[in-house]
């Protein structure tokens, strides 16, 4: 690095429209690129540490206050690794009930990052209050898909934003078939609104963007995976959850409260989410969702970040298909929550949050109390890849002004839907930087 | 330049779940678009504009030297300054670490904790600066939300209730879970807002409304909690969303009292 060149330096002080706080610095030389780095500042809150000693039951209350967006990621992964300690079967009526919920969750937050986050961007749009006066139709029925999600949550747990019924062994209080028998028709609506929706969405002008990357997510032959399979990648490998730990690990660098995470063996990042979702499990889509994805004319594999917007968008239209089956055929005859014994026991889980891939263990005393956590969340894992990214597209706008740069620079980041609240948590990290 | 009073959302150490309760206001949303000026909400605009502001909504607690600057510097340009959520209001579930050696939960989580500049606590934001309002919960209530708002725009007191979980219960016709099952419940002590959704759900309040304006600890202790639980799992339960608020803390530490470094989060095997 010549240090006498002239540099230019763009800080990013917030930034906005994602979720938590973070900040972009970079620092460009004449014609090259010195340094980027998303810069997570969001003060970490140390829950792995508190969660010690605690009784497992509040476990999923807990973890869920890592995050207001995907609470139900938190509980849920929590719940199944606790069930997996202690070898707790549930019935295939709560199962698909807890399926439900999941999918209220994906419709809650991709809702709101399709058209209050991420939309505005493809519209040169500050907020999406903004585009509502220049798409008023789009984004008001984007509001009401929201809705749908936390009317579901609310009906189901309680509330939208941290909810109260998920237990260890099922739930605390089952819903009455007529309870979700009224939400058909919001959920046919739905099905129609965000079919409509994405067709709104093939419509956009996307940024030609290629940033080749190895998609990682969980995949089951059964069903689009969200909460059982295997950890399925781009690359072929595919590992049993048992063995996450074995094969990623996370390290800490001094620009970021977040950590980062890596597959032992390879240096490249990966990226979870949506985007790695479609192409791992495209074949276990609907129809109706693989014959939209074709009708827009989207062909995978596609490597555009840009992209992500149709993935959040098509799995909204699953959610709202799958979830419209289980609204109509559940029979709430059976038993809420199975009983079950504590003993000494690990027990780990992975499902898909919306915005990736998330794993818990506990390590789990004789009584019931956690003795040790983990918890990897999917924006530590998607940090190096945004990075990589920002990289990449930064040599193409060498010569904007630093305003458009950092305009840009935050279209990248966004792509990722980010969620800093959660990347700030964790756990020991087994590797420091610049121990192999 | 717009007349419209002008909303500052500003975030500290926290989910973000209680500014998302705005977003979640889907059929409100655009209206209230109309009726303020949104000029500063990292999360949903990239307009964010400096202050004055008429209102500062804040979410979360402070927990790091610079925390402390930004607080002091949004109290002196907002007009009214609204905390919102537990985080804000009592600390949050990460002021667990006011009540353990910070230096342990450090190590526990980063591999190299000189990289993080943290203060030892997790303190609300009313330690630091006068707060106008606290609105309670974890995560707030909408419907109280867009009241708060509501009303600081008309000027007026917000209506927000603060009699215990209990009333509600009562009057949403739930089966009392302490009295028919046996369940321990916070319902007693803990301020209303929630809707009283847990006993609805057959399971006991876990307080993450906070303290009522009127508590009985010590009878709710020896009454609802002691008959069903340890001391020590009694104290830890109080300390969680807002275990840091001083009603609840006060109990807490009374049951489980404080021993040296972190070594008591780690006591938990004696649950009856």
């Amino acid at each position: 690095m010549d240090d006498t060149s002239p540099k230019r330096k763009i800080h990013v002080p917030i930034l906005t429209r994602v979720e938590g706080e973070g900040a972009l610095n970079i620092v460009l030389g004449r014609d090259s690129i010195q340094r980027v780095e998303l810069n997570i500042y969001e003060p970490p809150r140390f829950f792995e540490a508190f969660l010690q000693g605690r009784n497992h039951n509040e476990v999923a209350d807990i973890t869920a206050r890592i995050c207001g967006i995907c609470p139900i990621a938190y509980q849920m992964t929590a719940i199944q690794a606790m069930e997996s300690a202690w070898g707790i079967q549930i019935s295939e009526s709560i199962y698909r009930l807890r399926r439900l919920m999941y999918f209220a969750e994906w419709i809650e937050s991709h809702g709101l990052h399709i058209h209050l986050l991420h939309a505005p961007d493809f519209f040169g749009c500050a907020s999406g209050l903004e585009l509502a006066k220049k798409e008023p139709v789009a984004v008001q029925r984007g509001l009401k898909l929201k809705k749908i999600g936390n009317q579901v949550l609310e009906l189901l747990g309680g509330r939208a934003i941290h909810p109260i019924s998920l237990a260890v062994g099922g739930f605390f209080r089952l819903p009455r078939r007529e309870e979700l028998l009224q939400l058909v028709p919001q959920f046919e609506w739905g099905l129609e609104a965000s079919i409509a929706m994405v067709r709104w969405i093939g419509g956009f002008a996307f940024p030609e963007f290629h940033s080749p990357t190895t998609y990682v997510a969980l995949q089951c032959p059964q069903e689009y995976a969200i909460m059982k399979g295997v950890i399925a990648s781009s690359d072929g490998a595919t590992v049993d959850v048992g063995k996450y730990e074995q094969c990623f690990y996370e390290e800490h660098v001094e620009h970021s409260t977040a950590l980062h995470a890596h597959r032992v063996g390879n240096p490249l990042p990966y990226q979870v989410g949506p985007m790695a979702r479609v192409h791992l499990s495209f074949d276990q889509l609907s129809p109706t969702v693989r014959e939209l994805a074709e009708e827009i004319g989207w062909t995978l594999p596609s490597f555009n970040p840009y992209h992500s917007i149709i993935a959040r968008g098509l799995e909204l239209v699953q959610a709202f298909q799958e979830g419209l089956d289980i609204l109509k055929s559940f029979e709430p005859k059976v038993q809420a929550r199975v009983a079950y014994e504590t003993s000494e026991a690990s027990g780990c889980s992975a499902t898909e949050a919306p915005r990736g891939l998330i794993y818990h263990r506990y390590d789990l005393d004789q009584s019931g109390h956690v003795s040790r956590a983990k918890i990897v969340p999917p924006t530590s894992q998607n940090q190096r890849q945004i990075e990589r990214d920002l990289v990449k597209i930064l040599p193409s706008l060498l010569s904007e002004t630093d305003e458009n740069i950092a305009r840009r620079c935050e279209t990248v980041i966004r792509n990722y839907d980010p969620c800093i609240s959660c990347a700030t948590h964790f756990l020991k990290v087994r590797r420091t930087k610049g121990v192999e | 330049m717009s007349k419209l009073p002008r909303l500052a959302v500003v975030k500290f150490a926290s989910c973000d779940g209680c500014q998302l309760t705005l977003l979640d206001c889907e059929d409100e949303l655009l209206a209230l678009g109309e009726a303020v000026h949104i000029a500063h909400f990292a999360e949903a605009s990239s307009q964010l504009e400096e202050g004055p502001y008429d209102i500062a909504l804040v979410e979360g607690s402070i927990t790091t030297p610079h925390d402390v600057e930004r607080i002091l510097l949004l109290r002196s340009i907002s007009r009214v300054l609204i905390t919102i959520g537990a985080c804000a209001t009592s600390g949050g579930i990460q002021a667990l670490k006011n009540f353990a050696d910070h230096q342990e939960f450090m190590k526990a989580v980063y591999a190299r904790p000189e990289f993080i500049q943290t203060l030892s606590t997790s303190t609300p934001i009313s330690q630091h600066v006068k707060v106008d309002f606290e609105l309670r919960g974890c995560p707030v209530d909408k419907v109280q939300l867009l009241e708060v708002i509501q009303a600081y725009l008309r000027g007026v007191r917000p209506k927000t209730s603060s009699e215990s979980v209990c009333q509600p219960c009562k009057r949403r016709g739930t089966v009392c879970v302490v009295v028919v099952q046996g369940i321990p419940c916070l319902g007693p002590i803990t301020q209303s807002g929630c809707g009283s959704i847990c006993p609805a759900f057959d399971r006991g309040c876990y307080g993450c409304f906070g303290p009522a304006a009127a508590t009985n600890m010590t009878s709710l202790s020896d009454n609802v909690l002691l008959p069903n639980m340890s001391p020590t799992e009694a104290g830890k339960w109080l300390r969680s969303f807002n275990g840091y608020s001083p009603v609840f803390a006060e109990e807490s530490v009374r049951l489980w009292p404080l021993t040296l470094s972190n070594k008591s989060h780690k006591e938990g095997g004696d649950t009856k």
